[in-house]
């Protein structure tokens, strides 16, 4: 295993020929074995960002992308050594499975004996073997983005890229090549950068997510800070679901649309700011202890639990959860109380 | 019962549409092969107007052969490179190259070869050769190899392929040798089809091109058609058709295959993969 | 391989067709311009297509003609490709075999089988006769110029209807069916609006076709003078280059303003010319 690599872009913007600025000027430090998910909605930059350390768009004059030490922002992709991994797989259908695995080991001009062996390695490893020599128009979606990895890890890359790998395969098989990507890059330590606009895989699979917006980084951190403590309405409403309500701080607590709720914040008072709290962190209780009382508007039953949309809390409508075996009626009062610990502020300066 | 009568017109309306484009097939067959055409079958067959004309025509079907392989071979030559540069650059330029190369097929072939003598008649050993011929072909079948070969590059998405194939380290050269050319392969072949196919029955300009030491067959149909017996032009009509009728319908069965290539898709996961997809 | 790194190499590789076609196409049809305009009459040659009574007739007839057969290919192929789109039954495949199979037949070849068809001994004079005692014979007029043409527009119009027609959502029908709607209005007001691209598409296909189209008048050597067959008269006949040359230029214009309208109003594809 060679010792996995830093990747560093500072100042990376991508404007497009007709002057359509697809990415603003973004810094990233992606460490030596970190996986990081790029996550945000179609046309936010994330796949340019990706394209940009991959070597596949240059960024605007000024912006430079170094591995480790390397400065390679004038380095094709072809001499970058990177693995990457299409949505569309991109597979040669003029070769075989194992064909295509073996074409990167081919182009480095690695000897038989030693690229043969690492193949059938490779093809073990995505449990593809008794697929090798099948042509690529005989293969399901999910075997083919296996042969894709297979390919992508086969001649050790410093770094391994992956679009939206999961994005064409249906749910059941998406979940399971989930769990087997998240294996795979821990057993590797290797590199890599993942693009997806799906929270749930951003969150299963990320050491640090970068959620991104209209060529803008909004938030760099883990998958919990980045559901617990969202930098901006954008990414709490992007990852999961977030109740926004006006709020006012005071010294030891928050002023919720008018109801005051105990919160330890050392904040001057007086201040403005927006309060959010996802489903979850209210909880259905008896009138006495409710902050709120809602109005049911809708009622999903999903299994587990049931969803409430309620109105007459604010100005729009909160989104709670309850257990499933109750059942609800719309126009139903809901008393609801909200953990003080699911209290998030943004908007107020710290 | 209407929807059945209503078939049934329709139907009727085909087949007579389809004995329309047969009959005149099946009378120069017959013409071709009956002793007295006026007499008619009655006559008798024979293959003695089929052998007159091979002792008189053998040369433009030499010739017609020799013309449309060459033909072959330069826009192969021409072609490919350019189809693949076209759909690299794509934009503004690419379109308006594309428009440009098309022209010889959208200006009537009168025109062309008219500019052809007006411009390289002179030339009198250019003008006498087969060659002045082929140049002819060359422009007129071009644009059918470039935008068939640019059709399955777009088709395929080359430019992810060559993506991929770049993240594994691969050149530009390697590229186009590894993955670009080996995929174009059912371009290259629909596109060589039309290619062939077109060169042995073009006249319009070959007849303006031609000189007597350079007859193709088409230029030799028009001459026996005009001075000729009935049943001898017939017979080499039926000489051309045993050309034309093959490459036709090679030409169809590649298309039909191309179909059903876009219509296979990938299966769902089961495990089980799929069998490549057996004829429609 | 950010695009801009191959530009030098993409260049290179389309060079040679550069070069080929500007000097057997671009130059001689700048020369062809040329010498149109540079004959006696000047520039004003260029008028001889409405001076000229012999050539404003020609383009006259063949105006007429072609856009006659282009709307008799459209109506034809319209009824028999939907019909074959939409039916499954035996044969089938044979039928779309036959009738696209006489695509890249030669204009002169199918000259030829018009005047089996329709000529002196051919076979819709011997029926007549049969039947009425009088031979029909029009393959040397202006029906057996109609009739070739139509033969060699049919399989390109309904291959581009056909493959227009297979494109069509059912789902669109389906829809406009649960609304209510009788059959002709679905055909009226779904089938062929949604048809029009490819009818426009293949609609001008044929006319360029036709107007350029110059074997078959060629050898049914009919006293209609269609405008390729005055062209190839002054030139070789007449000797008269010049007006060869304008004539041949103003009908390249003409076929190429139909076939550019044509792709303008319905995406692009390509069609041999007969």
């Amino acid at each position: 295993m060679t010792e996995s690599t830093r990747v560093r872009l500072t100042a990376c913007a991508k404007t497009f020929p007709d002057g359509t600025r697809a990415l603003e000027p973004v810094d990233l430090d992606v460490r030596g074995g970190e996986t990081v998910v790029l996550l945000g909605p179609s046309g936010c930059g994330k796949t340019t960002l990706l394209r940009i350390v991959a070597g596949l768009a240059a960024p605007d004059p000024g912006g430079t992308v170094l591995f480790n030490d390397d400065d390679v922002t004038t380095l094709p992709i072809e001499r970058r050594n990177v693995g990457m991994v299409f949505q569309s797989y991109a597979l040669f259908p003029n070769m075989t499975v194992r064909e295509n695995v073996a074409y990167g080991l081919k182009v480095r001009k690695m000897p038989a004996a030693e690229s043969g062996p690492r193949v059938d390695e490779m093809l073990e490893m995505m449990h593809i073997a008794d697929l090798a020599h099948r042509p690529i128009d005989q293969l399901s979606g999910g075997q083919r983005q296996r042969v894709a990895l297979a390919r992508a890890i086969a001649v050790r890359p410093r770094v391994l890229l992956l679009d939206e790998p999961l994005t064409a395969l249906d749910a059941l098989l998406r979940e399971r090549l989930r769990v087997e990507i998240d294996g795979l890059l821990r057993g590797l330590g290797i590199t890599a950068i993942y693009v997806t606009h799906d929270q749930a895989e951003a969150m299963a699979l990320g050491d640090r997510i970068v959620v991104m917006s209209r060529g803008r980084i909004a938030q760099v951190g883990s998958p919990r800070d980045i559901y617990y403590r969202p930098a901006s309405p954008f990414v709490a409403d992007f990852v999961g679901t977030a109740n926004r309500l006006p709020a006012v701080a005071s010294a030891d607590s928050l002023m919720v649309a008018g109801v005051a709720i105990p919160w330890p914040s050392g904040r001057s008072p007086g201040q403005a700011a927006e309060a959010l709290f996802r489903p979850e962190d209210a909880e259905i209780v008896a009138a006495p202890d409710a902050h709120f009382t809602g109005r049911v508007k809708t009622a999903f039953f999903l299994g587990d639990r049931t969803r409430l949309i309620l109105e007459g809390i604010g100005e729009g409508s909160i989104v709670v959860e309850s257990e499933g075996r109750r059942t609800f009626q719309s126009g139903d009062e809901v008393p609801i109380r909200i953990r003080p610990e699911g209290l998030m502020v943004i908007g107020a300066a710290e | 019962m209407r929807p059945r009568l209503f078939f049934h017109l329709q139907l009727a309306f085909t087949l007579g549409v389809c004995a329309f484009l047969v009959v005149p097939v099946m009378l120069s067959v017959l013409a071709g092969l009956t002793e007295n055409f006026f007499i008619g079958l009655r006559s008798g067959l024979t293959v003695r107007w089929l052998a007159q004309v091979w002792g008189l025509y053998a040369e433009t079907v030499v010739l017609s052969l020799q013309i449309a392989l060459w033909c072959l071979a330069v826009t192969l030559v021409l072609g490919l490179p350019a189809a693949y540069s076209l759909y690299r650059l794509g934009g503004r330029v690419a379109r308006a190259i594309e428009e440009t190369i098309v022209l010889p097929v959208a200006v009537p072939g009168l025109a062309t070869a008219l500019a052809l003598i007006i411009t390289y008649g002179g030339v009198k050993d250019f003008r006498a050769s087969w060659v002045f011929i082929l140049v002819g072909h060359v422009l007129y079948t071009l644009p059918f190899m470039v935008r068939s070969v640019m059709a399955v590059l777009y088709s395929i998405n080359v430019a992810e392929l060559e993506e991929s194939a770049a993240s594994l380290g691969a050149g530009f050269w390697r590229r186009l040798f590894t993955v670009v050319l080996p995929n174009c392969k059912p371009g290259i072949l629909a596109g060589a089809l039309m290619v062939v196919t077109l060169s042995v029955g073009e006249f319009n300009l070959t007849w303006m091109l031609h000189t007597p030491m350079t007859k193709t067959l088409p230029v030799g149909l028009a001459d026996s058609y005009a001075s000729m017996r009935l049943e001898v032009a017939s017979a080499y009509t039926v000489v051309f058709f045993i050309m034309i009728v093959p490459l036709l319908i090679a030409m169809q069965m590649v298309s039909s295959q191309d179909r059903s290539r876009i219509k296979r898709r990938a299966p769902e996961d089961s495990g089980v993969p799929a069998v490549s997809g057996s004829k429609s | 391989m950010d695009q801009r790194d191959d530009y030098p190499r993409l260049f290179v590789l389309v060079l040679p067709l550069g070069i080929a076609f500007a000097a057997f196409f671009l130059v001689p049809m700048a020369q062809l311009a040329v010498v149109g305009a540079t004959g006696e009459a000047g520039l004003s040659a260029y008028l001889s297509i409405i001076n000229t009574p012999r050539h404003f007739e020609s383009m006259v007839a063949t105006l007429v003609l072609s856009a006659a057969v282009t709307v008799a290919a459209l109506a034809i192929s319209t009824v028999a490709g939907l019909f074959l789109v939409r039916n499954r039954f035996p044969g089938r495949e044979t039928l779309i075999a036959v009738l696209t199979l006489p695509l890249a037949f030669p204009g002169v070849v199918i000259g030829f089988m018009m005047i089996l068809l329709a000529g002196r001994q051919g076979l819709i004079g011997d029926i007549t006769k049969a039947l009425t005692g009088e031979k029909l014979v029009f393959a040397y007029s202006m029906g057996g110029l109609f009739l070739g043409y139509l033969y060699f527009s049919i399989p390109r119009v309904i291959l581009t209807l056909m493959a227009a027609a297979e494109k069509l959502d059912p789902a669109l029908e389906e829809a406009a069916r649960s609304l209510g709607a009788p059959a002709w209005r679905v055909v009226l007001d779904v089938v062929l609006p949604a048809l029009s691209p490819g009818l426009i598409a293949s609609g001008g296909i044929c006319f360029a076709t036709s107007m350029g189209a110059f074997g078959t008048a060629f050898t049914l050597a009919t006293n209609i003078d269609v405008l390729p067959m005055t062209i190839y008269t002054e030139f070789t006949l007449n000797a008269n280059i010049v007006s060869a040359a304008t004539l041949s230029i103003v009908l390249g214009l003409v076929t190429w303003v139909a076939l550019f309208a044509a792709r303008t109003f319905a995406g692009s594809s390509v069609a041999a010319s007969g």
